[in-house]
């Protein structure tokens, strides 16, 4: 198949950048997406051209890593798949496809379609996470976890910190992100110490990154890969609502 | 007090004064037009739930004060929250996209501004009587205001009643999304209420603007007219 491109490219952070284009010809319908964007680069460096940054990892919808616009929807047009996951086969011969970074303040463009996520990383550091002792690790099942729970709990944890939810939200918001985090720990015995201090102190980082605010709009539940579910944001408001009327006595 | 204060400024906080805020705007809304379809019950049965509500003293302007303080609430955090969503994303898409965000959710900011300006016009017509002076001080046969009688000649003006019908398909917009809205703020999302919560906005907003748009179109096709022997 013959498809057009339109690729945001930028050299470094500074740089104001613009979408270029580039015909795509005899691209397999087999193809993952990223393995078209390899194709493509291939042929920019037989012409001595700057092949086109884009974040990838694992290619098999696990880690996280891979993160573009197509089209003006995170990870493009399959529900519940990341874009390393997207085969060309989703697309019709002479589509024309506009490809572009997150975009977010708290996301950076550091070149072409690679943005700084590490605005993640420092939310989850003030809170995504449970303390524990050193020493032998305890019996993971002497504690008794009802199904369900244990269900939500995992629901929650499928969250790969793409950052689709806040690229594809209209307000730039990380709240399905934060939300899946505090829920994962949430459902389970061992995240019920931190529980308050986990909910301040995330959300007081998110707001502190510059993500925006929820206004229930889903964006991020129909974007999201891992298909999480709004639920967390609800559960999330409680959290931190809770926390605050009852914060010093965690 | 300080942590109260945090929590408002937080966006969870502003998110949760901007439900209890719509929630309380939304009890004024429903409250007044069941007062006011009295309208079709007619004059003797407006005037008196006027009269009523005026001799209620201390308790109209409780009432009065929390809707006031509402409406600032609403509307200042509506303002903080939408510039915070605006500078989250400084460059925005050169080609963006939807996938399942309603027409009315993206429009929350506009649908309510044109409703405050409507409230602001609505109040200097009825309550203040700026825009209708005559119509305002008219009295019944019981030395009551007449409410009954200034209603109808307002909307017997056609641009009134039809800058009226258009504001509340404004505020009907602004229900659909909101009510249904309001819970997710407020944390109460459940799978077995969740179809129901989804239909709740649509629905409140649908009963508001039908009960609220019946009073204009019954005065225009004049099945709710002036009593006999007022004068017009
Ligand atoms: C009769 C008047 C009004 C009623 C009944 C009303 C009701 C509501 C309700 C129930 C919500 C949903 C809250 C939530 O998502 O939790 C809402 C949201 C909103 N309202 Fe109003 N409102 C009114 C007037 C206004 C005015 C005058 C403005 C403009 C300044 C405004 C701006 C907004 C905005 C921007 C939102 C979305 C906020 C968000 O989702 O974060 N509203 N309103
Ligand atoms: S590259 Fe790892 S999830 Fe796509």
């Amino acid at each position: 198949m013959n498809l057009n491109l339109r690729v945001w490219r930028q050299s470094n952070a500074t740089d104001p950048g613009k979408l270029v284009d580039y015909p795509a010809p005899d691209i397999s319908e087999h193809m993952s997406f990223l393995e078209m964007l390899d194709v493509v680069n291939e042929r920019l460096i037989v012409k001595d051209e700057q092949p086109i940054a884009f974040d990838h990892d694992c290619r098999e919808g696990i880690c996280g890593m891979c993160s573009l616009m197509i089209n003006g929807i995170a990870h493009g047009p399959e529900k519940g798949t990341t874009v390393c996951q997207l085969h060309m086969r989703h697309f019709k011969d002479g589509d024309t496809l506009v490809i572009e970074p997150w975009r977010a303040r708290a996301f950076p463009v550091v070149r072409d379609l690679v943005v700084d996520r590490s605005s993640f990383d420092r939310i989850m550091q003030v809170g995504g996470f449970v303390s524990a002792n050193t020493g032998n690790a305890p019996d993971g099942n002497a504690i008794p976890i009802s199904k369900v729970e244990a269900d939500l709990a995992m629901d929650a944890a499928a969250c790969i910190g793409c950052g689709a939810c806040v690229a594809s939200c209209k307000n730039a918001s990380a709240m399905l992100f934060v939300g899946a985090k505090v829920s994962q720990f949430l459902h389970l015995p061992q995240g019920h110490p931190e529980r308050k201090s986990r909910a301040s102190n995330m959300v007081a980082a998110m707001d502190h990154e510059g993500f925006g605010n929820c206004t229930n709009q889903y964006e991020c539940e129909a974007v999201c890969p891992k298909e999480i579910s709004v639920s967390v944001i609800s559960e999330l408001n409680r959290e931190y609502t809770r926390a605050t009327l009852t914060s010093g006595s965690d | 007090m300080q942590w109260l204060f945090k929590y408002c400024r937080s966006s969870i906080g502003s998110k949760v004064l901007m439900a209890v805020t719509g929630l309380m705007l939304f009890g004024f809304v429903v409250g007044h037009m069941l007062g006011n379809l009295q309208i079709f019950i007619g004059q003797e049965a407006v005037n008196n739930y006027a009269a009523t509500l005026k001799e209620m003293g201390a308790l109209l302007w409780l009432a009065r004060i929390g809707l006031i303080l509402a409406v600032l609430v609403h509307i200042s955090a509506a303002i903080r929250l939408t510039r915070g969503n605006q500078k989250a994303r400084p460059i925005t898409y050169a080609h963006s996209g939807t996938v399942q965000a309603t027409y009315a959710s993206r429009t929350m900011m506009k649908s309510g501004l044109i409703v405050l300006a409507f409230v602001i016009y609505h109040l200097l017509h009825l309550t203040f009587g700026v825009i209708l002076p005559e119509a305002h001080s008219a009295t019944d046969s019981l030395g009551r205001p007449d409410v009954y009688s200034m209603t109808v000649l307002g909307f017997q003006n056609v641009l009134v009643s039809l800058s009226y019908i258009a504001a509340m398909l404004l505020l009907g917009f602004h229900l659909s999304h909101g009510v249904s809205s309001l819970f997710q703020s407020l944390g109460l999302n459940h799978p077995r209420y969740n179809p129901i919560i989804q239909k709740i906005g649509p629905s409140a907003a649908l009963v508001i603007v039908l009960g609220n748009i019946s009073m204009p179109i019954a005065v225009l096709l004049g099945l709710v007219s002036l009593p006999a022997g007022a004068a017009s």
